[in-house]
């Protein structure tokens, strides 16, 4: 095996000194900046936290109830912080376990380092104690992996995998390091890497297609902006807003892009796609040129592809070269980091402000308001909605609250009704859908990001799926908002079922345990309402609480989600009923 | 709906573990069948050269060299038509020698087809043919009826008639 890098002089981290593999994580890692990792320990894995343990007042580790919840815990951490989450766990079922997160943080680009332990090198293929090919098994889920069996491979190796999980499109690497590589003594030096010659990140951004799109999009009549979590990651949130307010083009957010633009900023229309809002969904067939900024057409976005913006010219900025025509063909693809393509775009751009493309959006928002909004905002009937609780956490925090959701309904009613003041605000589970995400998310996403309200909203079925990291809550002491939005059912599963397979309610209704209990048993401050006049002092107390504390809230069992594309639809044949 | 035709890949990359399950995982995940796979050096030093066999639509094969040349370790990847290349592939058939010297329509065969013969013994001969598929499919059909003791066959190999711009970039990597 060969490794290529191109290394950077650092003196600072440049010191040649004996110890073993397993220090040598630590050490690593601590040059890597990391602060805090999550993780669960194992036998393959013991010698590396044995060095946790030596170096515990420099890097916290959180030990997670299930190795899933620690890969959930690393995103969450990552995706508020814009850092490397990094996990660790022991080989065999402590490394499957982490499969779910690791696909996760793949299709959401998120950048984590999962650091797995394995059995001793020549008991490599033995099936022995413990022994998967977590190697083989994670390679279509991971940017990129490696397996570790010299102790003096580590440092070279576990640099790549910094570089690799967050330059360009980030995402997922792991590093599977064999026991007996944790014990060898070898001279440690730690250069981070900078370069791999097999490997470039980040496209140049080519002038001539910034002019083409600047021209397109100066011409354009109606102009509808699309844009992704690439407009965050690249922490592109400033110039982005610039190009808005420049060209006063509607812009419109998929789920993972929601918050780099306020919720409240005028010329933000709403999300696309499947639940998203009315007016962008319909006008996507209605625009002369279609600007998707960091985002890569995701099925749940564009409903029928044959039906998608057939009509418009579309202008697609990505990092990625793979996304480019790979669902929505492009007439002009601007290649590059978005911080970097914009920043040459705005120059190019004219002054406009739309307005009669405009109150077609405000034209259709009131149509769903009158509709939909109106009825999950303020009810009327009797049942709570899960829509009031968002407004409710809206104004108990200000629109300041960095809200992470799982998934399912109430993903959709916080993504389509919380405030978003502060970018990198939603924290979802976007492209995987895994239920479970929310909980361990919350836990990472409060971690990095202490002096934030951090909620999470969970449904009661994804709730179940990663309950016992209360106990990751509990032992950390994380001042985190928990909020269950209990309806009773798998409740988007029971909306299809509705809707679709005749109300045959197979196994969607859940029988539920004493939340609060739960909570409780957890020492963890506890409530549930099911009535209206007591939902605002409820969440009034949960926000105002110093230490962890779990609200449930019994809402309406059969509430539907609407607007809603239904599956294999157009966008622009949204349902509002 | 586009036809499927026949494509071949090149694609060259670093000589590191584990990149063989990362290359075929692209095309297990879309269902993709691959024809014919292999790996050897190329014209560089410690490069990899793999030459895969795919049926299917040009867009399929677009995007799915997208996401080869996305994979960290591959520094480059191409498709190719099939008038596009140079291609051979190779097939050892081992058969009793008592044929060889009872059946004068086996010289003949071995004869017209251009086949090698490796090696002779008592018992077995080993002949070689390398071309086209369907020259070695030829080869195969007469030699069967006589019977063949063992069959094996490579996967296609390739090299452009056009120049690779890939050969610049690769010297720099070796200087």
């Amino acid at each position: 095996m060969r490794e290529h890098f191109t290394l950077e002089e650092n003196k600072d981290t440049l010191v040649a000194e004996k110890m073993s593999g397993s220090e040598a994580v630590i050490k690593c890692l601590l040059a890597e900046g990391v602060k805090t990792l999550y993780g669960y320990p194992g036998g393959a894995i013991m010698p590396v936290y044995d060095q946790l343990h030596q170096y515990q007042d420099q890097i916290h580790h959180v030990l997670a109830r299930h190795e899933q919840g620690a890969t959930h815990a690393a995103q969450g951490y990552a995706r508020i912080s814009g850092q490397v989450g990094v996990v660790m766990a022991t080989s065999g079922p402590g490394a499957t376990n982490l499969i779910t997160g690791i696909a996760d943080a793949q299709i959401d680009s998120t950048p984590l380092v999962c650091i797995t332990g394995q059995v001793n090198s020549k008991l490599l293929g033995s099936d022995a104690f413990q022994e998967t090919d977590i190697v083989g098994i994670s390679t279509p889920v991971t940017k990129w992996n490696h397996q570790v069996t010299k102790a003096s491979d580590i440092p070279k190796v576990l640099a790549k995998a910094f570089y690799i999980a967050k330059s360009g499109r980030p995402g997922p690497v792991l590093i599977d390091i064999t026991k007996d590589a944790q014990f060898e003594e070898f001279d440690f030096s730690y250069q981070k890497c900078v370069g791999i010659r097999s490997y470039k990140p980040i496209p140049q951004v080519d002038e001539k297609k910034v002019q083409e799109a600047a021209a397109l999009i100066n011409s354009a009549k109606k102009p509808l902006i699309v844009w992704g979590q690439g407009v965050i990651l690249s922490e592109a949130e400033s110039i982005f807003k610039a190009v808005v307010e420049k060209t006063g083009i509607p812009s419109a957010w998929t789920i993972l892009g929601a918050s780099a633009l306020p919720t409240s900023h005028p010329l933000n229309v709403g999300m696309v796609g499947m639940h998203g809002n009315y007016a962008p969904n319909v006008l996507t067939n209605e625009c002369d040129v279609l600007i998707a900024i960091g985002m890569r057409f995701d099925d749940r976005v564009t409903g029928n592809l044959n039906f998608y913006a057939k009509q418009a010219k579309v202008i697609h900025f990505e990092i990625d070269p793979a996304e480019i025509n790979k669902n929505v063909n492009a007439d002009v693809a601007v290649l590059g980091d978005a911080k970097a393509s914009l920043t040459q775009l705005l120059p190019y751009l004219k002054e406009k402000n739309h307005s009669e493309w405009h109150q077609r959006f405000k034209d259709l928002y009131t149509i769903e308001y009158e509709k939909v909004i109106k009825h999950d905002l303020h009810p009327t009937k009797e049942g709570l909605t899960m829509g009031e609780v968002l407004k409710e956490i809206n104004k108990q925090s200000n629109g300041n609250a960095a809200i992470v959701s799982d998934v399912g309904q109430h993903q959709m009613i916080a993504c389509r009704y919380a405030d978003f003041n502060i970018t990198k605000s939603n924290i979802t589970s976007g492209g995987l859908g895994t239920m479970g995400f929310a909980l361990p998310a919350a836990i990472g996403a409060k971690m990095a990001a202490p002096d934030r309200d951090v909620v999470a909203v969970i449904g009661d079925g994804g709730y179940q799926m990663t309950i016992q990291e209360l106990g990751t809550v509990f032992q950390q002491r994380i001042p985190l908002k928990i909020v269950v939005l209990n309806n009773e059912f798998l409740g988007m599963v029971r909306q299809w079922q509705q809707l679709f397979f005749d109300k045959r309610y197979a196994s969607t209704e859940m029988t539920n345990p004493d939340f609060v209990a739960i909570a409780k048993g957890y020492y963890i401050n506890a409530q549930k309402v099911t009535k209206r006049e007591k939902l605002s002092e409820a969440v009034k107390e949960m926000m105002t609480s110093d230490g962890p504390y779990f609200l449930e809230v019994g809402v309406e069992k059969e509430d539907n989600v609407f607007p809603m594309v239904p599956a294999g639809a157009s966008v622009s044949d949204i349902r509002l009923e | 709906m586009e036809e499927n035709k026949i494509y071949t890949v090149s694609i060259y990359t670093e000589n590191n573990i584990g990149l063989l399950n990362r290359i075929s995982a692209i095309f297990q995940k879309r269902h993709i069948n691959i024809e014919s796979i292999n790996s050897s050096v190329s014209e560089i030093e410690n490069i990899s050269k793999w030459t895969i066999v795919v049926q299917l639509t040009e867009d399929r094969m677009k995007k799915i060299i997208g996401q080869i040349e996305k994979q960290v370790e591959v520094i480059k990847a191409y498709y190719h038509k099939e008038d596009e290349i140079i291609y051979q592939e190779s097939c050892l058939f081992k058969i009793k020698s008592e044929l060889l010297f009872e059946e004068r329509q086996i010289q003949n065969i071995i004869k017209e087809s251009n086949a090698n013969i490796v090696t002779v013994n008592k018992e077995f001969f080993v002949l070689e043919k390398s071309g086209r598929a369907e020259e070695i499919e030829l080869l195969h059909r007469e030699l069967k009826v006589f019977g063949i003791m063992q069959l094996t066959r490579s996967g296609r190999i390739a090299v452009t008639k056009d120049e690779m711009k890939i050969s610049k970039m690769l010297e720099a990597f070796s200087n």
